[in-house]
C-alpha cells in the first residue's frame, strides 16, 4: 500500500515534454505577457491591505510549490512542512529581532536551516513510506510548536517574535511603499523560485526525481541513486518552506508558536494549494495559494467556516477534479484541442472528465507555465 | 514510592483514552488499510453530541453517552459510505491522506459551527464518575476509566470472536479477495468497521472531556498523536496491541511529565520518538502481523 508508483499514478501528471512544441506557443507568450503586466500594475492600484494578501499569496505558493517538489513529483508524502515553514519564519524573526539583521539577509540562513532539518527528517523517510511518513511528519509538525514555545522566549514569555516596522523591509533603498516593497520582494523570490522549479524538473536531477516516484526499484537499475535523490529533495523542498516561513515574517511581521496547532494548520494549507492547484504542475501551486488565501479572506468572520469549506473542497477535488486546477484545465483544453485536428500529440487514451482510474496522456503538448 | 505509584495511575488514566483511539484507529487499519487521521475529530464531534444531549436535554451521562455512541456508528458508517469508499483499494496514500486530512479539517469546524456559540470559551461537561478517592489513594476516575476500557474490549472480543459478523469482519482484515470468494459482503465489513470505531471514538472523545476544566475543539488533536503512538506501538493492526501500547503511552508520558525535566513542556516529544523508532525498527510493533510484499 505504500507504493510510491501509486501517488504519481492516481493524482500527479507525467513528466512534461517540452521536445514535443511545434512553433511559438503565441497563446503562452500572451498569457505570460498580460501576466507580467497585470503582476506590474496590481500593486499600485490596490489598497496596502490587498497588497498584503497578494503577498501571502506569493509566500504561500513558494511553501507549497516546496511540497509540490516532494509529494507530486517525488511521491514523499509529507503533512510536517508547516515544520520547515517555521524553523524559517524563527530563524528570521530571531535574526532580526535579536541580532538587528535585515530580514532579507536572514532568507538564506532560513533556507539553509529549514534544508538542514528536511535532510534529518529525509533520512527516516528512506525507510519509512507512504502513510506512515505522513504519520511522522504529522508528529513533526504538531512538536515543533511546543519544541520552540521551550526555547523561544519572546516578550511576555509567549513564543512570539513581532519584529517592528523599522526592522522589516527596505534593504534595497527605493520610492515603493512598504507594502508594495514586500509584495515586489515576494513576487520576485516566488517567480525566481518556480523557474528554478520547472528548469529543475526539466533536467537530469528533475527527471531522477519523478522516476523515483513512479518506480523506484527501476530507477535504481538505470543508475539513480535512490537514496540520494529522495533526502536531496526532502531537503530542497523544506529550503522552500523555510523562505516562505522566512517571506511570511516580512509579510506579517511575527513569528508566532503560541497556538501549539498552527503550524500543523500550515502543513494542511500548503496540501490544500497543491492538491487543489495540480500536483506535479508548476502552476498548480500558485493557483491554489490564491484559492485558499481568496476563501480565509472571504470568510474571515465566521471562523470556522474557511476550514470547512477547505476541508469540504479537498475531500470534493479528489472526487471530482482529482488532478486538480490545472489537470482538469489540461484534460479540458486536450479535448478541446484535439476534434479540431491541430494536435501535434500521438495516440492518446481517450480523456475523461470523471476521475480516471489512469491518468490520460493529457500533458503531451504542455509545458508547464 | 506514592508519588510514583500516584503517576502510574495518572497514566493509566490518559492510557485508557489513547487505547480507546488507538482501538479506533486500529479497527479501521485492520478492515480498510488505511491511517484515519479524522479519529481524534470525530471522537470530538461525538463527544460534542454527547454533551448536548447530556447537558441541554438533562438526561443522565450514561445515557447521553450510550446516545452519542449509537449516533456515532450511524455517522461512521454514512462517513465510510459516502466519503471513504471512493478513496478505498486506490492504493494511494496520497489521496488517503488528503481525503482524511480534509475530513479533519471539516469535522473539526463543522463542530465549532454547530456546537460553539460565539463567545463561548470551555464546555463543561459533567462527571461521569464521583470524583475522590476508593481506596489506597486510587481515584474512582481512574478505576472507572479502567472499568470502561475492559468493557470495551470484552464486547469487541465477542463480536469480534463469538459471532458470525465478527468472524467476517476478521476474515476480510486478514484476506479480502478470498472473503469476497466465500460470499461476504466486504462493503458492508468495512462500513462495520468505521461504524465500530467511530463509537469507540465517541467514548474516548467523552471520556477525555471530563477530565480537566471544560473542554474546546482542539480536545483531541494531541490525543490523536498519542493514539497513533500507540497503535504505531502496538501494531497497527492488533487491537490488543492497541489497548497495550495505549497504556504503556500512557505511563511513560506521565513518568517523563513527572521525572524528565529537560522534556518539560515537549513530553509529545515521547510519543513521537516512538513513532519514530517503532517505525524505523520494527514496522509490525509488538503484536502486529509482519507484512510480506511481494514484488
Amino acid at each position: 500500500m505504500s507504493d510510491p508508483s501509486a501517488v504519481g499514478a492516481e493524482t500527479a501528471i507525467g513528466t512534461p515534454d517540452p521536445g514535443r512544441i511545434t512553433g511559438i506557443p503565441w497563446l503562452r507568450v500572451v498569457a505570460g505577457i498580460a501576466a507580467t503586466v497585470v503582476a506590474l500594475w496590481l500593486p499600485f492600484n490596490y489598497n496596502p491591505d490587498t497588497n498584503t494578501l497578494f503577498a501571502q499569496v506569493f509566500y504561500l505558493a513558494i511553501a507549497a510549490m516546496g511540497l509540490n517538489l516532494l509529494t507530486g513529483f517525488n511521491g514523499q508524502i509529507s503533512i510536517g512542512h508547516g515544520a520547515f515553514f517555521g524553523v524559517g519564519a524563527f530563524t528570521s524573526a530571531i535574526l532580526v529581532v535579536d541580532h538587528g539583521w535585515m530580514i532579507e539577509a536572514t532568507i538564506p540562513v532560513a533556507a539553509v536551516l529549514a534544508a538542514a532539518l528536511g535532510v534529518v527528517i529525509g533520512f527516516p523517510a528512506l525507510r519509512v513510506k507512504g502513510l506512515y511518513l505522513a504519520l511522522i511528519t504529522l508528529g513533526l509538525a504538531v512538536l515543533f510548536p511546543r519544541v520552540t514555545a521551550k526555547f523561544v522566549e519572546g516578550p511576555g514569555g509567549v513564543p512570539l517574535l513581532q519584529p517592528s516596522r523599522r526592522e522589516v523591509g527596505s534593504y534595497f533603498p527605493s520610492s515603493l511603499a512598504d507594502d508594495q516593497y514586500r509584495y515586489f520582494l515576494c513576487l520576485a523570490i516566488m517567480v525566481i523560485l518556480f523557474l528554478l522549479a520547472s528548469n529543475l524538473m526539466r533536467s537530469r536531477a528533475g527527471r531522477a526525481m519523478i522516476a523515483v516516484r513512479d518506480q523506484e526499484v527501476a530507477a535504481s537499475t538505470v543508475g539513480v541513486n535512490v537514496a540520494g535523490v529522495k533526502v536531496a529533495s526532502f531537503a530542497l523542498s523544506a529550503a522552500y518552506a523555510g523562505v516562505a516561513g522566512s517571506l511570511s515574517v516580512l509579510v506579517d511581521r511575527v513569528a508566532d508558536a503560541s497556538n501549539p496547532l498552527t503550524y500543523f494548520q500550515r502543513s494542511i494549507e500548503f496540501l490544500i494549494a497543491v492538491v487543489i492547484g495540480g500536483a506535479a504542475t508548476i502552476t498548480g501551486p500558485l493557483l491554489g495559494a490564491a484559492f485558499l488565501v481568496f476563501v480565509r479572506k472571504r470568510f474571515e468572520n465566521t471562523e470556522a467556516m474557511a476550514p470547512a469549506l477547505l476541508g469540504g473542497s479537498l475531500m470534493l477535488i479528489i472526487y471530482v477534479l482529482p488532478d486538480g486546477i490545472v489537470g482538469g484545465y489540461r484534460r479540458l483544453a486536450a479535448k478541446v484541442r484535439r476534434p479540431s485536428g491541430t494536435t501535434s500529440s500521438g495516440p492518446s487514451p481517450e480523456a475523461a472528465p470523471d476521475p480516471p482510474p489512469t491518468p490520460p496522456d493529457t500533458v503531451a503538448n504542455q509545458t508547464p507555465a | 514510592m506514592q508519588l510514583f505509584f500516584d503517576q502510574v495511575l495518572n497514566g493509566v488514566n490518559s492510557g485508557v483514552i489513547y487505547a480507546s483511539v488507538a482501538l479506533a484507529l486500529v479497527l479501521i487499519y485492520r478492515t480498510t488499510g488505511l491511517l484515519n487521521f479524522a479519529q481524534g475529530e470525530l471522537a470530538l464531534f461525538s463527544t460534542f453530541i454527547t454533551y448536548r444531549i447530556a447537558v441541554e436535554q438533562d438526561v443522565s451521562i450514561v445515557v447521553a453517552l450510550l446516545a452519542s455512541v449509537a449516533i456515532g456508528f450511524v455517522g461512521g458508517a454514512l462517513i465510510e459510505r459516502i466519503l471513504i469508499r471512493p478513496v478505498e483499494g486506490a492504493h494511494s496514500p496520497l489521496n488517503v491522506v488528503i481525503v482524511t486530512l480534509g475530513l479533519f479539517l471539516a469535522v473539526n469546524a463543522l463542530a465549532q459551527l454547530i456546537f460553539i456559540k460565539p463567545g463561548q470559551e470551555a464546555l463543561q461537561m459533567p462527571d461521569l464518575f464521583p470524583s475522590g478517592d476508593l481506596a489506597l489513594g486510587i481515584r474512582t476516575t481512574t478505576v472507572g476509566f479502567a472499568a470502561v476500557l475492559i468493557i470495551e474490549c470484552v464486547l469487541l472480543y465477542l463480536l469480534l470472536q463469538k459471532t458470525k459478523l465478527g468472524l467476517a469482519l476478521r476474515a476480510v482484515a486478514s484476506n479480502p479477495e478470498s472473503s469476497r470468494l466465500v460470499g461476504i459482503n466486504t462493503g458492508t465489513m468495512l462500513m462495520v468497521g468505521w461504524a465500530l470505531a467511530a463509537g469507540i471514538g465517541a467514548v474516548a472523545g467523552s471520556l477525555a472531556a471530563t477530565r480537566g476544566s471544560g473542554f474546546d475543539s482542539s480536545l483531541m488533536q494531541q490525543t490523536l498523536v498519542y493514539a497513533f503512538a500507540a497503535a504505531a506501538l502496538g501494531g497497527f493492526d492488533s487491537p490488543l496491541g492497541a489497548v497495550v501500547g495505549g497504556l504503556v503511552v500512557g505511563i511513560a508520558d506521565s513518568l517523563t511529565i513527572q521525572y524528565v525535566d529537560a522534556l518539560n513542556g515537549i513530553e509529545l516529544v515521547v510519543p513521537f520518538v516512538l513513532i519514530l523508532l517503532v517505525l524505523l525498527v520494527r514496522p509490525n510493533g509488538l503484536f502486529g502481523r509482519t507484512i510480506v510484499e511481494r514484488v
